[in-house]
């Protein structure tokens, strides 16, 4: 009995201490440690992050082993008769100092990187971050370029409940968006965060910091990215029903290649706005409107336009959707309760593809729309 | 003489049937009935986290929709805090303060029938909200606005949950600090208490101080939401970083509310099976005063992310670090407690031993988000999904466990199942480790918390740490059947003192004790103090 129960404990504290040597193990591998990223922050965070670790499993191994050691030897199948003592001062006096020495050999590293990453003047250009439910706008503002970032449609077809495609077959599963931030190197870029609804936070962990996206407030950030290179992350505050599924991708190119990829982006802006407003074709509508609806819309009216009882009107059979066109475009131009305003993030030609895909689909029979009714309707 | 037997037996007639348990004004019996009542919501919780792990088991979306997901998330925390921790803490101080002070009963006996009465009713706003048009809180259990108030009918339900399950803590409280205050049998000072009941008392004063601040900001979102106010609206002139302060000024005494119980309870239960007695009596008193104490000035380590000044965040970062000194006292007293001792390993020892790897495992965690700028990263990723729980379940939770074996024996007079108990430690460490210590791997390489579906590349461990969950929930039925079977009476007759070296009051008392514990005070001296 008594062997047993000794080898059952020396059992449970080897568990214990294999489990955190897997811990460390794995913390010298990449993969599953913190990132080293690309910008000084992040290393300056990763190395704070491994001298405080390596501190911490240090007095873990210390404190463990003298826990075994007493669970071993101090033990009454093994002979051992109590001692009586109940208190030492020198003792407790010393493991009251020490710990705080080694806190504060924690706290200058940790203060003067902290105080690094507060300095946010003196940037070379800034990019505002205005989180949405559930998507993230960029606006560069010395450029003039805006743009909306959302779940790329691989990924959003996937991860359906009934989805036909399997996640493992998604390259970047969850981390790709249709539009990403490209951004230069070397430079030092004002990073403004922000939101329209609710709290969001914007996270790439490869930039060495996250920062929540407030509504009414605009916190500032910056960062400087040392490497080319395609950098994935996502929100980090839970924003509702589909906070898992807004990722942010920043894409750091050369200054040259940067230059060019503003003036291709302004280029684009002129070309829409040149465009003279056309007769479309209804299949072109409704194509282009059930790509735009599943990635805009189907996230609170679901992709069968069912909606969600008590939350998310259905649109199988709306009053609304099936009615009078202007009344409906109103709708999505300027939002209702939960609902966003659209006039910012589609164009007069994406809102009435959207309508059309929408009075067509799930039982509803109602006019295609065309996009001079959408734009008499703004 | 036959005569005052005859009396005694009048006192003890214990009222029968349902009635018994509605109109209880007993201490044990109000006490049994919080514990039964955590017990379930143990599980109740539990249940929702089978349904997360069950989730997240592989990526994709299988059982649940992303809303009914976020449900599972908020509402299993709500229902573990406020239904299953703080409800067994205030059971286990409702059964053994006054047998631990000499006293007959509570203070105010009526009033702790209500406290109690409260919570079936609170559970029961919250859990309805399930079924109706909008669905269940899914903004987390820490409902900050604009977010929280999105949800449909059943916000004013939240609310109104939130509130009662505060005054029944609060009148918890007022109950527990008036019974220390005057009911302690002669000669029982301060600092002849047990620890179980400093910590408590010590408790007490945190939940007056902070319940009314949580009842006070959930008032303002109610307000917000249907009488037009905007304390938490920037469109109105409000500030929704304002409620993630009031919260964590709550939020993070509360997590001292829920731990310090478990460690009077582990303090209490080493120096028994250590056969020694506790090691730094006063200043494990004043370690766990000054934990109280810090824990108003170190909220804001929740938030780091919100966007402070440079001065703030300093701030912050240095009184979180502060509170690791008085906790390593307590760690480092235990440990002195179990040094040069005689030492055995019943279940409750082994509950308490694990408290002291586990909780520590949690405690330097801690220390390393409470980095400000290494929280930049850590923070709102399974990394702190990691910490809280090694903190709260092989920390909190194994406390609990550990009275409820050390003194079941005491409340049913029987000996519980010692190879069934030993049985519910070892499955549950195991489990408990493969299913929260790879959450830290998977938080570092940056799988954000809260989310129903992940990359691929965190199949792996999500896979492992699921099959850790089922195991750790599993686990626990052994220890309903413990209990079932000691409350039939089938075990061994226990003995007055039940455990071969405990010290104190309660265990001058009979097995099970007498229905009013000590109609008579005992006198205490400094030999039947401290246990």
């Amino acid at each position: 009995m008594t062997v047993s129960k000794t080898k059952r404990v020396v059992l449970g504290a080897i568990t214990l201490c294999l489990t955190l040597a897997c811990g460390l193990a794995f913390a010298e591998s990449m993969s599953w440690n913190l990132t080293e990223g690309v910008t000084p922050t992040s290393k300056k965070v990763y190395d704070l992050h491994m001298i405080i670790l390596y501190i911490v499993t240090a007095i873990g191994i210390a404190v463990f082993a003298v826990m075994c050691w007493s669970i071993y030897f101090h033990r009454k199948s093994r002979g051992a008769i109590a001692e009586q003592f109940h208190h030492s001062t020198f003792a407790e006096i010393t493991w009251t100092i020490i710990p705080i020495i080694i806190l504060i050999v924690m706290a200058i590293p940790a203060t003067k990187t902290l105080i690094f990453m507060e300095q946010t003047g003196d940037a070379e250009m800034t990019i505002k971050v205005t989180g949405y439910q559930w998507k993230w706008k960029y606006d560069y503002l010395e450029e003039d370029i805006s743009f909306f970032s959302t779940l790329k449609e691989d990924s959003n077809e996937a991860r359906q409940r009934y989805a036909s495609t399997r996640p493992e077959d998604v390259e970047n599963y969850l981390l790709d968006v249709d539009n990403y931030v490209v951004v230069p190197v070397d430079t030092k870029i004002r990073i403004l965060t922000t939101a329209s609804d609710v709290n969001h936070a914007w996270w790439v962990p490869d930039l060495g910091w996250k920062r929540d996206a407030i509504p009414g407030f605009i916190n500032d950030n910056w960062t400087f990215i040392e490497k080319e290179g395609v950098y994935r992350g996502q929100c980090a505050e839970l924003c509702g029903k589909d906070h898992g599924f807004m990722p942010i991708v920043v894409k750091a190119v050369s200054k040259e290649d940067y230059a060019a990829w503003v003036q291709e982006m302004k280029g684009n802006a002129r070309v829409a706005a040149a465009t003279p407003v056309e007769e479309i074709a209804v299949e072109e509508l409704l194509m282009k409107g059930k790509r735009l609806y599943n990635s805009n819309c189907a996230a609170c009216h679901m992709p069968e336009g069912e909606g969600v009882d008590g939350l998310f009107p259905a649109l199988a059979g709306s009053a609304i959707a099936n009615g009078e066109a202007e009344g409906f475009a109103h709708q999505i131009l300027n939002g209702k309760n939960m609902m966003p305003p659209f006039k910012d993030q589609l164009s007069d030609t994406d809102i009435a593809s959207v309508m059309t895909y929408v009075r067509n689909s799930w039982g509803n029979a109602a006019d295609a729309v065309q996009p001079a009714a959408v734009n008499a309707a703004r | 003489m036959s005569e005052a037997v005859a009396h005694d037996d009048h006192h003890d007639h214990k009222p029968t049937g349902i009635g018994r348990w509605l109109f209880s004004t007993n201490h044990k019996d109000i006490g049994t009935m919080y514990l039964v009542f955590s017990l379930i919501m143990f599980f109740v919780g539990g249940a929702m986290a089978m349904v997360i792990r069950a989730e997240l088991f592989q990526p994709g979306l299988q059982f649940v929709d992303p809303q009914f997901f976020n449900s599972m998330t908020t509402v299993h925390a709500l229902v573990m805090i406020f239904g299953a921790l703080m409800p067994a803490g205030v059971g286990l101080a409702n059964w053994m303060i006054p047998m631990m002070i000499g006293a007959p009963d509570m203070a105010m006996p009526r009033m702790n029938n209500m406290s109690f009465w409260i919570l079936p009713f609170a559970f029961t706003l919250l859990l309805l909200t399930f079924f109706m048009p909008g669905g269940a809180p899914a903004g987390g259990w820490t409902m900050y606005p604009p977010l929280v108030l999105q949800l449909g009918d059943g916000f004013p339900f939240l609310i109104f949950a939130v509130h009662f399950l505060g005054v029944s803590s609060i009148m918890g409280a007022i109950n527990i600090i008036a019974t220390v205050f005057n009911m302690r049998a002669p000669g029982m000072t301060f600092m002849r208490l047990p620890l179980f009941v400093w910590t408590w008392i010590i408790t007490a004063f945190l939940l007056i101080a902070s319940m009314p601040v949580l009842a006070g900001a959930v008032t303002m979102l109610l307000t917000d939401k249907y009488f037009g106010t905007a304390f938490f609206n920037a469109a109105g002139g409000g500030d929704p970083v304002l409620f993630q302060h009031i919260f964590w000024f709550f939020g993070h005494p509360e997590v001292y509310i829920l731990v310090l119980p478990s460690f009077g309870i582990i303090s209490q239960v080493i120096p028994t099976f250590s056969r020694k007695p506790l090691f730094g009596y006063a200043s494990m008193v004043y370690a766990t005063a000054s934990i109280a104490f810090l824990s108003f000035f170190v909220w804001a380590h929740h938030m780091f992310t919100v966007g402070m000044p440079l001065t703030g965040e300093l701030f912050f970062m240095y009184a979180t670090m502060s509170i690791a000194v008085p906790t390593g006292v307590k760690i480092f007293n235990w440990m002195a407690t179990m040094w040069k001792g005689s030492m055995t390993f019943e279940t409750p020892m082994l509950f308490s031993i694990g408290v002291l790897f586990m909780f520590s495992i949690g405690g330097f965690s801690g220390l390393m988000m409470g980095i400000t700028p290494v929280d930049f990263q850590y923070h709102d990723t399974y990394f702190i999904v990691a910490h809280f729980h090694y903190v709260i379940v092989p920390g909190i939770i194994y406390g609990v466990f550990a009275g409820v074996y050390y003194w079941l024996p005491k409340w049913t007079g029987v000996m519980y199942d010692e190879k069934l108990g030993k049985l519910h430690f070892w499955l549950s460490t195991i489990s408990v480790n493969v299913l929260f210590f790879p959450m830290h791997f998977i938080g570092l390489a940056g799988m954000p918390r809260r989310i129903p579906d992940y990359n691929t590349i965190f199949t792996g461990w999500n896979q492992i740490i699921s099959i850790g969950g089922f195991a750790f929930g599993l686990s626990q039925l052994i220890l309903v059947w413990v209990v079932i079977k000691c409350a039939r009476g089938q075990g061994e007759k226990a003995t007055d003192q039940v455990w071969e070296s405990a010290h104190g009051l309660e265990w001058t008392l009979s097995s099970p004790p007498p229905f009013h514990s000590f109609t008579t005070p005992p006198q205490v001296t400094d030999a039947t103090a401290h246990s």
